[in-house]
């Protein structure tokens, strides 16, 4: 949490050196609150783009978890449940 | 070649922070020519788009940044270093002071430790070979069903003439005890997260002490680009690209084999499904082995999936394996029913992409296919080798052409 508040406040002091990544719109509904404050921290939203509309809930689900457990994103229990069910309602198959 | 005073992952984080609050107005980004079989997401998300030094390849993800060559390129043996696809598992990529940026060299596998300045490499003696540089999952977004991650089609995948120094010619700086296992490779890249894990692989021994495993520091006749390594990474021919260490700044031989996530999760294909000579035994499980060698390969690069094409054009393409030679690259016009032999191009060695050229003289529309087979061998498949992960994708390439 502490590395992620960190680069919060570099990013804003660093518009300067900003690249050209361009905003990635995800679908409107609920939870993209929660996607965009937590997955963004560490890569472009494009990658949930990318692996759509393919996957199931189980693999959907099992994305999260592995970003959690194996990456060690700092996703709190709520979030991630929210998380999952915005992946699965708007890019599972 | 300028060193880019960027660190991608601060922009990117800039980027989503307004995306949040001041819905700026949408980019028209350039399409690109994308082809069939991907996720629909893709078709929804890439874009062409140039990263500092590049050409515009095709943008499959800006953070970290994963962009795949478009398939023009291919139509020669060498991939242009701006043109050469970028692929990394984590966003901090830092800016390298070539002033201060050094390798470390040591681990409880060598007799003692050294560091190495770009100039301490560059005063040794140099050699060089032409080698592709292939994503263990390229085409993965060819894969039905669909499999997770970054989901490439043709293009990531590259063939450079590099220049550097022998790994081999490095560790005896040091020493290598006899019973060293593994030499360990890391970058100066890192995770935004600290508990992330760090991108670190490693190679057996004896593909460490090749002849043509190398420190690179060249790249067809210049510096890296920043998003290819600069200024150094490792060069291991025949070897998927997972191997091909950007950054580098850490070599270690280890007694142990290398038990972090991207060696004892990551990059692994089941075993008894491909075709293996090259063996990575000291990271075997029961069930699983490291990717290591690439899979006999070729693509069809001349025209696009149904383009109207003039009798006796040739059609070309490019063919690879993983270090043994290309023998034969055959031809069907038939959707594979017949088959007759295209004419290789020249050589520029067995790591090296090999060019090859077919006049096309048989009029209507058709399936054209191409299979390329190694000197030990070894050929494409017809059908798709399912493996978890999506990795070492070699079903002959076909598409359809109307010859008139």
């Amino acid at each position: 949490m502490r590395t992620l508040a960190l680069l919060g406040l570099a990013a804003l002091i660093a518009t300067a050196a900003a690249a050209e990544e361009k905003p990635i719109a995800l679908k409107p509904a609920p939870g993209l609150d929660k996607v965009e404050a937590n997955c963004a921290s560490c890569h472009s939203l494009d990658y949930i783009q990318m692996n759509s509309p393919f996957p199931s809930a189980a693999v959907w689900d099992a994305e999260v978890t592995k970003m959690i457990k194996v990456f060690g994103a700092p996703i709190e229990d709520g979030d991630a449940a929210a998380i999952k069910n915005y992946l699965k309602q708007n890019y599972g198959n | 070649m300028p060193t880019l005073n960027r660190r991608h992952f601060l922009g990117g984080s800039v980027a989503a922070a307004a995306t949040l609050t001041s819905g700026l107005p949408k980019v028209e980004a350039a399409q690109p020519d994308l082809v069939a079989g991907l996720p629909d997401g893709v078709r929804a998300s890439a874009v062409l788009d140039a990263l500092p030094g590049k050409k515009p390849l095709i943008k499959l993800s800006y953070r970290p940044p994963n962009y795949e060559t478009p398939l023009a390129y291919f139509r020669e043996a060498i991939t242009p270093n701006d043109a050469f696809f970028v692929r990394y598992h984590l966003a901090v990529i830092p800016d390298i002071d070539v002033k201060t940026w050094k390798i470390a060299v040591g681990g409880d596998g060598a007799n003692g430790q050294a560091e190495l300045t770009l100039q301490d490499l560059q005063a040794m003696p140099a050699t060089e070979v032409v080698a592709v540089n292939q994503c263990s999952g390229n085409r993965r977004g060819l894969f039905r069903p669909h499999v997770p991650g970054v989901e490439w089609g043709y293009g990531a995948m590259g063939c450079a003439r590099w220049k550097g120094v022998r790994l081999k010619d490095v560790l005896d700086k040091v020493g290598l005890k006899k019973d060293a296992v593994e030499v360990v490779l890391d970058g100066a890249d890192g995770p935004v997260v600290d508990k992330t894990p760090d991108f670190i692989k490693s190679i057996p021994v004896w593909k460490a002490i090749e002849d043509t495993t190398l420190i690179a520091y060249e790249m067809n006749g210049q510096a890296l680009p920043h998003f290819n390594g600069y200024p150094a990474r490792l060069v291991v021919p025949g070897w998927t690209g997972t191997y091909w260490m950007k950054h580098l700044t850490s070599i270690r031989a280890q007694l142990k084999p290398e038990a972090s996530f991207w060696m004892s999760a990551a990059y692994r294909i089941p075993l008894g499904k491909f075709p293996l000579v090259a063996r990575f035994t000291s990271q075997d499980t029961a069930t699983n082995t490291p990717i290591t060698e690439m899979m006999v390969n070729s693509l069809i690069t001349s025209h696009g999936d149904g383009a109207e094409v003039k009798a006796d054009s040739l059609l070309g393409g490019i063919a690879w394996d993983g270090g043994y030679g290309i023998r034969t690259v055959e031809i069907s016009s038939d959707g594979g029913k017949t088959w007759v032999a295209a004419t290789l191009g020249s050589d520029l060695g067995r790591y090296a992409f090999r060019t090859w050229s077919f006049p096309l003289q048989v009029k209507g529309k058709q399936t054209i296919m191409a299979r390329a087979a190694n000197v030990i061998g070894e050929t494409q498949t017809a059908e798709l080798i399912p493996n978890p992960a999506g990795y070492h994708h070699n079903v002959m390439h076909s598409l359809s052409l109307t010859v008139v």
